[in-house]
């Protein structure tokens, strides 16, 4: 992890349907940076903002006061540069295209050449572990494994940021698990900054270097955690490590939820 | 793989061949069992007999309204097409036109077609492909517009990430989402513009036309004549609705992609 900072957030807030009947202030006085490498978690109940502060931060969403940087520039520059991949819990691969041609899309936007393409989206496919599978339609794939795919499409360009909005959400608990431990051998592999939201507390505690906790209405900054499990295993499950950012997590959500 | 898909298909095929079969073979045995007077219903053995006779009026006939329901197919798709784009580009346009579009659709549109041959004669063509288009329009219209603007928003947003425009959005995203909803469409259209065609035709018109002849056919009690007509009617609007079942299974072969078994999942 180096100590130039990927995203700078200062005094960020963001107001829906701004002076009418149905206004909501999603976020206020934001102020978050976030290191390059770093794996940080937002998590909060729901409705505090998590999304909304990841497409801030994606270009998706301008923010009503404060800014916004990425690597120096603004996030509009920083989208323009296609220095983002994203993942949903919504996989988002599209029918029509195979699952190779699904990794392929963001390159072939980006003016690759068609044998360039190849090759990348078969070391994408051999790198979340599908490698036989680039023929197939997704809507052959289990949930998981369009995951994966999803996953690999993002990070085939190697953006220098990967934004996840709950990512595994609807994945059963064990391929949750397993998709975890892929995620951070892929993140340790292409050294990638990950912006990660969850409201899952062991997810957050298993991923992360630091955890930001969110509280809601308007969404604020509660706390940040900082975590060191070290290498993660799946046994770095059953460490008191890792029980203990889970408790600090847990505690941290309570007393948000106390507040209100 | 290629005996599996082959035998598939046989095997989806057989059974409602073997109904139709079976179907005419009852009508045939019943008309003639219950002394069923051939103005009533015809057995389907003097149907084909008559076929045969009046084959020339007939395949005439039957080229005739052919001509009429691809006429208005192809108007109705091209119109409900271009205006589902239209709808698709302006908001407010299918906000305000969707809705409006469904009301109409739900309404007889054939039943316009006296009134549209008051309004372009009653002597060409015009007047009854015009009917078939807008029946046809409304289907298409709403389906394709559907199939453009209903595209997740997560989709839309992850193009936007990678810093693609709206025309780069609306081919890589909005048309082949698009597609499916349009082949729908199609199945729905294709044989609907025929019966369109034959209403239409039964309010006046030239003579040598399917929807005529079954009228002044069934007026000089030649049930069976009709009968004959009606079947080429049937086998027609059938064509139509294999080519569009065909025009779907090659435009969007995800859609026939089957799943893979629970045991490959990892
Ligand atoms: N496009 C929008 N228009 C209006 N309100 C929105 C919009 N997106 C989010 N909100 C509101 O902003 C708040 C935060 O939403 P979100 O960021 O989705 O929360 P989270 O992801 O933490 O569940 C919620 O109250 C939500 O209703
Ligand atoms: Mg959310």
């Amino acid at each position: 992890m180096s100590e130039k900072n990927a995203i700078r957030i200062s005094d960020v807030d963001k107001v829906f349907n701004e002076e009418r009947d149905d206004e909501v202030i999603a976020l206020s006085n934001i102020n978050l940076d976030i290191k390059e490498g770093e794996f940080v978690s937002l998590i909060g109940p729901s409705g505090c903002g998590k999304s909304t502060l990841l497409r801030l931060i994606g270009d998706l969403l301008e923010p009503t006061q404060g800014s916004v940087e990425v690597f120096g520039k603004s996030a509009h520059q920083a989208r323009i540069d296609q220095d983002y991949g994203m993942v949903f819990q919504h996989a988002g691969l599209f029918d029509w295209r195979r699952v190779a041609a699904n990794i392929e899309l963001p390159l072939e936007l980006h003016g690759w050449s068609k044998s360039d393409r190849a090759t990348r989206s078969q070391e994408m496919l051999d790198l979340v572990k599908l490698p036989d599978f680039g023929g197939y339609y997704p809507r052959q794939l289990s949930g998981g494994m369009q995951q994966r795919v999803s996953i690999a499409r993002a990070l085939s360009f190697k953006p220098k940021l990967l934004l996840m909005d709950e990512p595994f959400g609807a994945l059963d608990e064990m391929t949750r698990e397993h998709m975890q431990i892929e995620l951070l051998r892929i993140w340790e592999e292409t050294g990638t900054t990950v912006v990660f939201v969850t409201h899952s507390i062991p997810e957050a505690a298993f991923l992360s270097n630091r955890v930001v906790v969110l509280s809601p209405r308007p969404g604020r900054v509660h706390s940040v955690i900082d975590v060191d499990l070290g290498q993660r295993t799946e046994s770095t499950r059953e460490d008191p490590s890792f029980f203990g950012a889970a408790t600090e997590i847990r505690e941290a959500l309570r007393a948000v939820e106390e507040q209100e | 793989m290629n005996l599996n898909t082959f035998k598939s298909r046989v095997s989806v095929l057989w059974p409602p061949i073997a109904v139709g079969i079976g179907i005419l073979a009852l009508w045939e045995g019943a008309v003639i069992l219950f002394e069923i007077r051939e103005f009533l219903l015809p057995k389907p053995s003097s149907i084909w007999g008559e076929l045969r006779e009046n084959w020339e009026v007939l395949r005439h006939a039957g080229w005739e309204t052919g001509k009429i329901s691809l006429g208005g197919l192809a108007i109705g798709i091209f119109a409900g097409v271009l205006f589902a784009f239209f709808a698709t580009l302006f908001r407010f346009l299918n906000e305000g036109l969707t809705p409006l579009a469904v009301a109409v659709n739900a309404t007889p549109i054939v039943a316009l077609a006296p009134i549209f041959n008051a309004w372009f004669g009653v002597t060409g063509s015009v007047s009854n492909q015009l009917v078939v288009a807008t029946v046809v329009f409304f289907p298409v219209f709403i389906n394709t517009a559907k199939g453009l603007t209903e595209v997740h928003v997560n989709e839309i947003e992850l193009m936007r990430s990678y810093a693609a425009g709206d025309w780069t959005i609306l081919r890589e995203v909005r048309i082949p989402n698009a597609l499916p909803f349009f082949a729908n469409a199609l199945r729905l259209v294709a044989p609907l513009s025929v019966i369109a065609a034959i209403v239409a035709e039964y309010f006046g018109g030239p003579q040598d036309r399917v929807g005529n002849v079954i009228t002044s056919n069934a007026g000089l009690a030649r049930y069976d004549v009709a009968w004959a007509a009606i079947a080429v009617a049937s086998a027609f609007g059938l064509s139509l609705f294999i080519g569009a079942l065909l025009i779907e299974r090659v435009s969007t072969p995800w859609k026939s992609a089957v799943q893979l078994e629970e045991t490959t999942k990892k």
